[in-house]
């Protein structure tokens, strides 16, 4: 399965600041275990590199923490956060997953189609976003969520996902976080318990898991 | 040692053992794909789940070490249906292409569907399907049929030493591949062919040319290198179908190199099946009788000191002393079978062998490596090395040029005077030998056929003696010599070498273009200069037309090793047998027959006349052919010139792994080798420069 484009780099080198930072990464682990930084230094060369990682860059690591480059290959092939394609300026991920799915994540998949005209796994002709459905991203008391880039946008709907990459397309940041007013994910109408003195709290629940026990 | 339970059975293993060695100990069979006890362990076909008690789940049997007071169930219903259930989700993505599939009838994935299989599948979803890799000339692949045992790319990297394989992608994505295509670039390769437990890896050269049931099985040794693997000859009819290896811990444990395994083709080609006799100064059919006529008359008058001998790499002992007493009854002194002209010294046998054994390699804790590449001339003790470098803390120094080796080392130079200063105890290496306490050494070719062979003989005798690799008391001889070529230890303990005033093969070659050697009788000897031997008459007895027999006046067609019943010596001195498999081709015969029939028309027959007599015979002149497949105990002593090397740096003659001799010549699958991997290596230093 190789997956090499026409426009593939033929090589890679890490900017001066960078090696620095890998450097730094490989430290962290002891002599003759510099493979354990893999992950991290393939985060720092795909970052480096608009997003996505040539052929060249993997070797290029393989070569920096003196491993095989196929265990290289195996871990970038393994890791959905890594791509082996070119990309858009940013990356928009949409969990599809079931939580997000019942709190309709088709509608924002939908509202991404229409705002970018184009689909699932392709990218705007300006290059400027490529579209994907992602696995669980583990924010599910937010669902729908998308995540961008290094972002998570939360708690979608119709418009706000609109507005999101609309903003996007400005060349502006909009906002992560929940798009429906909500603080983290507290509730959105409130905060519900803890409100009232310990006394009524505890014959609420007495309510809450019947009186069998007594 | 821990005890434990294996239904109901009370049973004692050795610690470290997994649960499922400790059933194949008490003869229950666990079935099991990834597991493989020369490899690490995956746990990933969960094929092996057993029941422990107080364990909730099962326990997958192959990575589970024993430990005491285990109670283990292996035939309840829970078992067998999770047996079903693993296998029936091996199948899923599994085709049913047995019928048209190589390893139909050897599968492990057919017989164990077959034993704890279920009838039926529930899946009615398309199977996957993965797009073919490209492994070389060698290795055919069928990817569908992989189910992810990673058992080839565990020994890739573990056995072979070429981390090239690996597992990309993920879940249903998961694919067993190189990533970037391209060959696998190991000697060993084809062994992935066996470990595979269902034709995802089948041999290509074998390719729908054969079913396994039709193949007629003869378990020989191999003479391609010096390390003597034990093999299984596979035939049908009078062909040759495969070569497969045999168990054996001590030599080859289940490997054999590419070599061993895909020559085989060229045992079909380029045969020579009857008897030639250069006549008008072309090679021209003609039947034994005349052959020998046409010899014993140029023979008749000659004396014996114009006559000479050399025997080649892949001759057995029988022939080399069928020919030797030939050439002591003609007077002849002239006699080498090291056709390389290796500074060998024949008088003591502790000189020429490779004493710490191959399986003795595992016990040493630092190795010097001088003048060989131990993984082009002996593949399958270069995995032995590898296989000790694994361990752990096996420092290993080379003298020589630098190679791949595929385990780490540390060159020392390709300058002889680095052998002067770790005889004085001077170089910096000469620490880490110090410290260690089962060193070893290994003298190649490379260094003894230089014309100073026999100084570095002396130093690499120096080097043992000073580093402590010589303990009797612990039975321990660190000193090695590597061999290249099988024939040579069995034509050493033959005494096939210059007799009393005898010419080696040096003054051989200088006496027969000279013109003071006549008449030059070649036994399966291809890889010497021919362009020396003059206007000598050449006698060439052999199997194929190489070299020898194009240079050659009267050519003796012998049986290569597959065809006849005869004994080699390996690089350890283990004196071995292998087993005729199929009949030499046409008018060819066994290679001891040969010298005896000449003997007979030259009037002055020899005292033997079957194979019996011929071994006999052959334990009078060296009592080490009386045991077979062992390694006896050699005494040490003195051998070796004292001297200083001439200053030459050490250097490899460019050998090519699957073109060392006439049999790997003629086939087209070691010529394929050859372009695929050299070709590669060409582009490599193209991109490279």
């Amino acid at each position: 399965m190789s997956v090499q484009t026409m426009d593939a780099p033929e090589s890679f080198q890490f900017t001066a600041e960078n090696l620095e930072k890998a450097r730094a990464i490989i430290g962290k682990y002891p002599k003759g275990c510099e493979a354990s930084a893999v992950l991290p230094v393939l985060d720092l060369a795909q970052r480096q590199n608009g997003g996505w990682l040539p052929q060249a860059a993997l070797e290029y690591t393989a070569e920096l923490l003196d491993m095989p480059s196929i265990r290289v290959y195996e871990v970038a092939t393994f890791y959905t956060m890594f791509n082996l394609k070119p990309i858009g300026k940013h990356h928009i991920q949409v969990c599809t997953n079931l939580p997000c799915w019942l709190r309709g994540s088709d509608v924002v998949v939908a509202a991404c189609r229409k705002t970018l005209g184009i689909g699932l796994g392709e990218t705007t002709e300006d290059g400027l976003f490529t579209l994907s459905e992602a696995e669980c991203l583990g924010a599910c008391v937010n669902a729908p969520m998308m995540q961008i880039d290094d972002d998570y946008y939360e708690d979608l709907d119709e418009a706000s996902t609109e507005s999101i990459l609309l903003t996007l397309k400005a060349g502006q940041r909009p906002a992560p976080g929940p798009q429906n007013g909500r603080k983290g994910c507290e509730p959105l109408g409130g905060l519900t318990t803890l409100l009232t003195d310990g006394a009524d709290d505890n014959r609420e629940r007495d309510h809450g898991t019947g009186s069998d026990a007594e | 040692m821990p005890k434990l339970t294996i239904d109901g059975q009370q049973v004692e293993v050795e610690p470290g053992l997994t649960v499922l060695q400790a059933c194949q100990q008490l003869g229950i069979e666990i079935p099991h794909f990834c597991f493989h006890e020369r490899l690490s362990i995956a746990g990933n076909c969960r094929m092996c789940l057993v029941e422990m008690e107080r364990s909730p789940k099962p326990i997958a049997s192959c990575a589970m070490p024993v430990a005491e007071g285990m109670v283990i169930r292996t035939n309840t219903p829970a078992v067998q249906k999770m047996r079903h259930g693993v296998m029936e989700f091996l199948l899923i993505n599994h085709p049913l292409d047995c019928p048209i599939c190589d390893q139909g009838g050897e599968c492990d994935l057919q017989d164990q569907a077959m034993a704890y299989g279920f009838d039926r599948s529930r899946f009615q979803e398309n199977k996957r399907a993965v797009a073919e890799k490209d492994f070389g000339p060698l290795i055919k692949t069928f990817m569908t049929r992989c189910i992810h045992c990673t058992r080839c790319i565990r020994f890739a990297t573990e056995v072979a030493g070429v981390p090239e394989l690996g597992a990309t992608g993920r879940g249903e994505n998961m694919e067993v591949g190189t990533y970037v295509e391209k060959a696998l670039s190991s000697e060993l390769s084809g062994n992935m062919i066996d470990l595979c437990p269902v034709g995802a890896l089948t041999s290509a050269p074998y390719a729908f040319t054969a079913r396994s049931w039709e193949l007629g099985h003869t378990e020989s040794v191999d003479v391609l290198d010096a390390v003597g693997s034990s093999i299984r000859v596979d035939s049908r009819g009078p062909e040759v179908m495969r070569v497969l290896p045999r168990l054996n811990e001590e030599v080859n444990e289940e490997w054999i190199s590419d070599k061993t395994r895909f020559a085989y083709d060229g045992l079909k080609r380029r045969r020579l099946d009857r008897p030639y006799l250069r006549r008008e100064g072309r090679l021209q059919p003609v039947s034994w009788a005349e052959a020998f006529t046409a010899i014993a008359e140029r023979i008749k008058g000659t004396s014996g000191d114009r006559i000479a001998a050399i025997a080649g790499d892949l001759v057995d002992c029988e022939a080399m002393l069928a020919l030797k007493e030939l050439m002591t009854t003609l007077g002849s002194p002239h006699l080498d079978c090291r056709q390389d002209g290796a500074r060998l010294d024949g008088a003591r046998r502790a000189a020429y062998l490779f004493n710490t054994t191959i399986a003795g390699i595992e016990e040493t804790d630092a190795c010097l490596i001088i003048g060989s590449n131990p993984r082009v001339e002996a593949a399958v003790l270069n995995a032995r090395i590898l296989k000790r470098s694994r361990a752990g803390r096996f420092p290993v120094g080379v003298v020589g040029p630098e190679c791949d080796l595929t385990y780490p080392h540390r060159n020392l130079g390709d300058d002889t005077s680095v052998l002067l200063d770790l005889a004085s105890g001077t170089h910096e290496f000469s620490k880490v030998l110090d410290k260690a306490e089962r060193p070893m050494l290994i003298l190649g070719m490379a260094a003894l056929v230089r014309p100073d062979g026999d100084i570095l003989l002396g130093l690499a005798r120096d080097i043992a003696e000073k580093y402590g690799m010589l303990d009797e008391a612990a039975g321990w001889n660190g000193f090695n010599v590597l061999h290249t070529a099988a024939a040579r230890v069995g034509g050493m303990d033959l005494g096939f070498l210059p007799g009393d005033r005898g010419r080696d093969l040096h003054g051989i070659l200088d006496g027969a273009s000279g013109g003071d050697i006549e008449v030059v009788y070649l036994l399966g000897a291809d890889e010497i200069d021919m362009s020396r031997l003059g206007s000598a008459f050449v006698i060439y007895q052999g199997h194929h037309g190489d070299a020898g027999a194009r240079r050659a006046d009267v050519v003796l067609p012998g049986a290569a090793y597959t065809e006849k019943n005869a004994t080699y010596v390996n690089t350890e001195g283990r004196v071995q047998r292998g087993r005729l498999s199929v009949y030499p081709p046409g008018e060819a015969r066994e290679d001891w027959k040969i010298p005896r029939a000449l003997s007979e028309v030259l009037g002055m027959a020899l005292p033997f006349n079957t194979l019996e007599e011929l071994r006999a015979r052959m334990l009078e002149v060296n009592p080490v052919f009386s045991e077979i497949d062992v390694v006896q105990p050699v005494p040490w002593g003195p051998f070796g010139r004292a001297g200083k090397p001439d200053g030459m740096p050490l250097t490899l003659p460019d050998t090519n792994f699957y073109m060392t001799d006439p049999i790997c010549r003629a086939s087209n699958t070691m010529a394929r080798c050859s372009e695929t991997f050299l070709n590669q290596d060409l582009k490599k230093t193209g991109t490279d420069a």
